[in-house]
């Protein structure tokens, strides 16, 4: 027949979202209750925890951008994920409409974080 | 018309507001907890890159009640994802023989939220150990 095999791009976003969901589960219990809960209000934790001069520091430090790049990145692209195959289901919109909105956003965010990190600098 | 026309089953618009189907929308719902809590993160690392007064106003919101509500319920979200991601994962992975035996789809379940809880419990206690 020699007609050329339709590749789906659907696997791509399968790799951010598997690994964003397997970082979440491990990680993102702990996160918002240390960032969103006790960091902020200091219950439990030292108020200081989260003063511009520490977080500053970590966010220079390469490993420490990789932690903040990872996680905001990897969560968004799982999140972006989710929400594209429900609205789908949900027949909230066309096939390509709904992917440049779920991962148009989703690609904007990440470029966002790098920005940030990269005018952060290294200290 | 070429090719085939698969046939759908008519379905009310609203089919994911009702039981079987609610509880696989509120399971996609915690992605919406997963990346709401990255974009709070991401706009702190914004306000991060513009100075100091601009990240203490986003810690100020931080302490706001609206935002303890929020992060509240993004920790619902997040206990929620931990707890059907280790149900979905033993079904969506390969099958995985020990000694010649397949393990059983619930213990893998159960050895992924031992998992995870003791890398709750580690994170936690990094977090306890760095501070000032």
């Amino acid at each position: 027949m020699g007609a050329a095999v339709k590749r789906s791009i659907a696997p791509v976003f399968w790799l951010p979202f598997g690994a964003g969901g397997m970082l979440a589960a491990l990680t993102g219990p702990a996160l918002v209750l240390i960032t969103g809960l006790a960091g902020p209000t200091g219950i439990g934790i030292s108020p200081g925890f989260m003063s511009f001069t520490r977080v500053t520091a970590f966010a220079q430090h390469p490993l420490g951008k990789l932690v903040l790049f990872g996680t905001i990145a990897l969560f968004i692209w799982h999140g972006a994920e989710r929400i594209y195959l429900t609205l789908r289901d949900m027949h909230a919109g066309g096939k390509l409409a709904l992917m440049w909105i779920c991962y148009g956003t989703a690609a904007a965010l990440t470029l966002v974080a790098a920005g940030a990190l990269l005018i952060i600098g290294v200290g | 018309m070429i090719g085939p026309r698969p046939y759908l089953r008519p379905a009310a618009t609203s089919w994911w507001m009702h039981s079987p189907y609610l509880a696989y929308t509120l399971r996609e719902l915690t992605g919406v907890a997963v990346a709401g809590y990255a974009i709070v993160l991401l706009a702190g690392l914004i306000s991060l890159a513009s100075g100091k007064s601009v990240y203490d106003a986003w810690l100020d919101f931080l302490r706001s009640p609206w935002s303890l509500a929020l992060h509240l319920l993004f920790l619902i979200g997040m206990i929620a994802h931990v707890w059907t991601w280790f149900q979905i994962m033993p079904k969506t992975m390969p099958r995985l023989a020990f000694r010649g035996r397949i393990v059983p789809q619930n213990r893998i379940a159960v050895a992924g939220l031992a998992v995870a809880t003791a890398a709750f419990v580690i994170i936690v206690l990094a977090a306890e150990w760095v501070q000032p």
